[in-house]
């Protein structure tokens, strides 16, 4: 009986991934319109008290430094920093001396949630990798919020935004979503209010990988092909849609896929595309330019430095990894100065993850990036640095107006550190999401204990 | 400015590649910050001589013999070269590529496999690490079909394409979740698996060894008890063996060596009670020399590996209950089990150990940062080196060899630009066995190539 019913639904999924009429909205008794937002978040701040953080070491985000200055926060915003703030006498005062505040990091590369811990079959949730091309699938649908690894990269890492993309699996891997990293019984309650939605691309060695045995595309020119007239589709699909807003008439019938894609085209949904070599991404931006629309970064992106003028030229993002190389033939020419080079050739220079544990010292991979560049004869400063670390990912996740920097008005996403955090030896001290105090290594009870931990050897430990 | 250092050097590594190996050479290196590697603080100021390939002296007021070529290090760091504790350098250059990695084998062999013979000192992954200071590496193979992968090594990073420093070190076998795996899919099936194993290599061997005989007698007939001095070596080919063995005969001769304590089992383990099942095989086999890598919940049952003596090769920072046999896993692993006395020290266990080595030094540096975290349990600065070179050395028997300063060890030695256990630090010049080596790489090289992006005269092709 049970098993009749899975096999019904699975039928009906399978063709409900041609075309439906999913969740469409009617808008003023005339026109259907497309839910634009239909899992919308939850998330509310958490409450904060006023906090001055006194005679410490200022990054900014944005390039600035301020030795021996203050911070205060309040309201769940960045009230003001400087070299003394003007604070009222009930804030609470935190001595700085020593340490370092900066704005909390943001990884613009993540699967926690869709892999998370333990990375037992059961939770292998990242890849839809049915078929190439997956647009209609959304990475916030697979996000399981008990994953573990939240609370290391906010404990150890200091992360408080995260975007959370389905994998490389496909041409097309579906939706990303931003997160809040607070500790949520729901994906809703952790999802960044106002951030736009990206769209995972693909090309190179994952998908000729896991196709060619499927069907195909089996090689890079059948990667191409493949996306271009994936591309064909969704310009025909808008333009039915475009019509029938503009005229009215027959609707037409959604597809969550092309619905994806057309988000796309219109600007509204951020391309993140996973590309390793100089020549792809040259090939990949072609693409775009044919198909209409703009690449915001290239992820993984280890020959950047290869090409890092045209990509300056196109005011195209890289997200890489300071020091990864070798594990596939597309990453076999990393190299140490690649953010490093990006950034001074004038493009848009970001460290990111992709992994559990890299999340967790993320400030550290910016700081071998930044010791090979100064190696190499870049003269680049950790208030610099920082940039890769909280203001290029907040651009490039489109929510740098909320967050990413130390500005007054934006969300109080701070991290405290003990130290210089481009030290090996330092760690968050405290980290504050919207003002509210999420992490404190002071206090173990202001330290996230997942469900799944619950009764677990080591629960509650320092991790 | 820094760029002439970076042509000096370049210059320097050009001239060593050339030259033939000055191990005969007297070397003394002077004025920097000295680290021996064996657990104590930095000294300021002191002088390392190596003469013949060896450490003669290392610390203040050292004398510099007549004639030494003398290094000036002031204002550097100069400390052993870092021992990967756990890797699998050498055997892939890029893992996805099946042809160039040779990890782990399907074929009908597995203790026998002796993983020397696959190690290529050309992999890429060798000159990146060598360039980090990583001058020596624990080398295992991974397990195919078997819960036993076979013989590593310890192998050196040099350039001279003689990598092996001593093949057969230890035999590697997986006994927790991995071992179930291969072994049909429980811990119960790995165990008696690896009884099998140990009683056909005993038989092998004649009953007499590993502690039990099994006959009772002992035969004067050769083939039936012979002193295998080699594994690889067939005399053992009529020995008499029961008929439902799962093992060939070459790989249950290859165990031999592992039953009479002559080799070292190294078994991969991370559970609490893997561990404790692991202790136990020290009783059980009281001739066996054991070490353990992994032990992710190893704080768990810290006093227990400390009373056994079993050495434990752990990595430096899992934190994550990435699997059912880690859920207790904390970066203060390998802090309370050193405060707890195990004999402990940093490898990268399923962390990109074919070509990752060269992080060991920051996790090390992590380790030395936890120390001042409330509640946690890092390492001081000088077990933290330590974790990285003598101690793990030690736990595979050959911290009279390598992995310190002290007199007599393979001169092994880095100068770093600065504190080597952190990230703003760099090896400016590595010696293996008293011989300076070149610091090139693929990734130099690359770098140099596209340093700038201007169009040339020629294409980027023609730059070297």
């Amino acid at each position: 009986m049970t098993r009749g019913l899975i096999g019904a639904s699975l039928a009906a999924l399978a063709l409900a991934g041609c075309a439906t009429t999913g969740a469409a909205d009617k808008d003023d008794g005339e026109r259907i319109r497309i839910a634009s937002d239909p899992f919308p978040s939850t998330y509310q701040p958490y409450p904060g008290a006023p906090i001055v953080i006194t005679g410490v070491t200022i990054l900014d985000g944005e390039g600035g430094r301020i030795n021996n200055g203050q911070v205060f926060l309040a309201d769940g915003k960045i009230q003001a920093v400087g070299q003394t703030v003007a604070a009222p006498a009930g804030a609470q005062v935190i001595d700085g001396a020593g340490k370092y505040v900066t704005p909390g990091i943001i990884d613009v590369h993540s699967h926690l949630g869709d892999y998370p811990s333990p990375s037992v079959e059961a939770h292998e949730d990242g890849n839809e990798a049915t078929g190439p091309s997956r647009p209609e699938v959304w990475a916030e649908h697979s996000v399981w919020p008990n994953d573990p690894g939240f609370s290391r990269a906010l404990a150890n890492g200091g992360v408080t935004a995260l975007q959370i993309l389905p994998g490389s699996a496909n041409l097309f891997g579906g939706r990303s979503v931003t997160l809040k990293n607070v500790p949520a019984r729901t994906m809703q309650g952790m999802k960044f209010p106002g951030a736009p939605y990206g769209l995972k691309m693909a090309c190179g060695e994952n998908p000729k990988r896991v196709y060619g045995e499927k069907g195909g595309p089996a090689t890079r020119m059948g990667n191409i092909a493949v996306t271009r007239q994936t591309w064909i589709n969704a310009k025909a699909y808008k333009r039915k849609w475009d019509k029938y807003e503009a005229e009215g008439g027959d609707v037409p019938e959604q597809d969550l896929a092309m619905d994806t894609l057309k988000g796309v085209l219109e600007g509204k949904i951020l391309v993140h595309n996973h590309c390793y070599r100089a020549d792809e991404m040259a090939n990949m931006i072609d693409l775009s330019k044919e198909a209409g629309y703009r690449i915001g970064t290239f992820h993984h992106a280890v020959e950047s430095y290869k090409i890092a003028d045209i990509l300056a030229r196109e005011g195209i993002c890289s997200a890489m990894w300071a020091d990864w190389y070798g594990f596939k033939m597309e990453a076999y020419d990393a190299i140490r100065e690649n953010i490093a080079f990006v950034d001074r050739a004038g493009a848009c220079a970001i460290v990111h993850s992709d992994d559990a544990n890299g999340i967790q010292r993320l400030n550290q991979e910016a700081a071998k990036a930044m010791a090979a560049g100064r190696r190499a004869g870049l003269p680049i400063t950790e208030e610099y640095a920082w940039k890769w670390l909280s203001m290029n990912p907040a651009k490039a996740m489109g929510i740098f107006d909320q967050t990413g920097s130390l500005k007054p008005g934006k969300n109080a996403d701070v991290v405290l550190w003990n130290g210089n955090p481009f030290s090996t030896y330092t760690r968050p001290e405290r980290v504050w999401i919207d003002g509210a105090l999420m992490y404190d290594a002071n206090n173990p009870r202001i330290r996230p204990v997942s469900d799944f931990e619950l009764g677990q050897p080591g629960e509650g430990d320092v991790k | 400015m820094i760029r002439r250092s970076l042509q000096l050097l370049a210059a320097t590594a050009a001239v060593v590649a050339l030259a033939a190996p000055a191990s005969a050479q007297t070397i003394a290196i002077t004025g920097g910050t000295v680290a021996l590697g064996d657990g104590s603080a930095p000294i300021q100021s002191g002088t390392v001589v190596i003469r013949d390939g060896r450490v003669v002296a290392a610390g203040q007021g050292v004398a510099v013999p007549a004639g030494a070529q003398v290094v000036n290090a002031a204002g550097k760091w100069v400390t052993p070269g870092i021992i990967a504790g756990f890797s699998r350098l050498g055997l892939a250059d890029v893992d996805a590529v099946a042809g160039a990695n040779d990890q782990s084998s399907d074929g009908p062999f597995s203790a026998a496999l002796d993983i020397a013979p696959a190690i290529n000192p050309n992999a890429a992954p060798v000159a990146i690490n060598r360039a980090e200071g990583v001058t020596r590496a624990i080398v295992a193979p991974s397990t195919g079909k078997s819960i036993f992968a076979g013989q590593g090594a310890l192998i050196d990073t040099g350039a001279d394409g003689q990598p092996v420093t001593r093949g057969r070190l230890f035999q590697y076998v997986e006994l927790g979740e991995q071992g179930a795996e291969t072994s049909g899919g429980s811990r119960a099936s790995a165990h008696a698996l690896l009884r099998n194993a140990l009683r056909e290599a005993r038989q092998v061997a004649g009953g007499t060894a590993g502690g039990r005989s099994e006959s009772g007698r002992s035969s004067e007939d050769p083939r039936e008890d012979p002193v295998v001095a080699n594994p690889n070596e067939n005399r053992t080919y009529e020995a008499r063996r029961n008929q439902d063995v799962l093992l060939t005969r070459f790989d249950a001769v290859a165990l031999v060596p592992v039953v009479q304590g002559r080799q070292l089992l190294l078994v991969h383990a991370e559970r609490a009670s893997d561990l404790r099942q692991v202790i136990a095989l020290k009783r059980e086999f009281p001739r066996m020399r054991l070490a353990i890598v992994g032990a992710d919940e190893g704080w768990t049952v810290a006093s227990e590996l400390a009373a056994s003596g079993i050495p434990v090769i752990a990595s430096a920072l899992t934190s994550l209950p990435n699997s059912f046999e880690s859920l207790g896993s904390t970066h203060s692993n390998i802090g309370r089990m050193r405060a707890a006395g195990v004999k402990v020290s940093i490898g990268t266990i399923n962390d990109d150990e074919q070509r990752m080595a060269f992080r060991a030094r920051w996790y090390a540096g992590n380790l030395v940062g936890l120390s001042r975290l409330p509640g946690a349990s890092g390492l001081s600065w000088g077990e933290a080196l330590a974790a990285i070179t003598s101690a793990p050395a030690e736990a595979m028997g050959l911290g009279g060899d390598v992995g310190s300063l002290r007199p007599g060890r393979r001169g092994d030695l880095v100068i770093w630009s600065g504190d080597p256990l952190d990230h703003l630090s760099a090896a400016e010049a590595v010696y293996i066995d008293g011989v300076q080596q070149p610091l090139e790489t693929r990734q130099t090289k690359l770098r140099d190539r596209y340093r700038t992006l201007d169009r040339g005269v020629l294409p980027e092709a023609y730059r070297r």
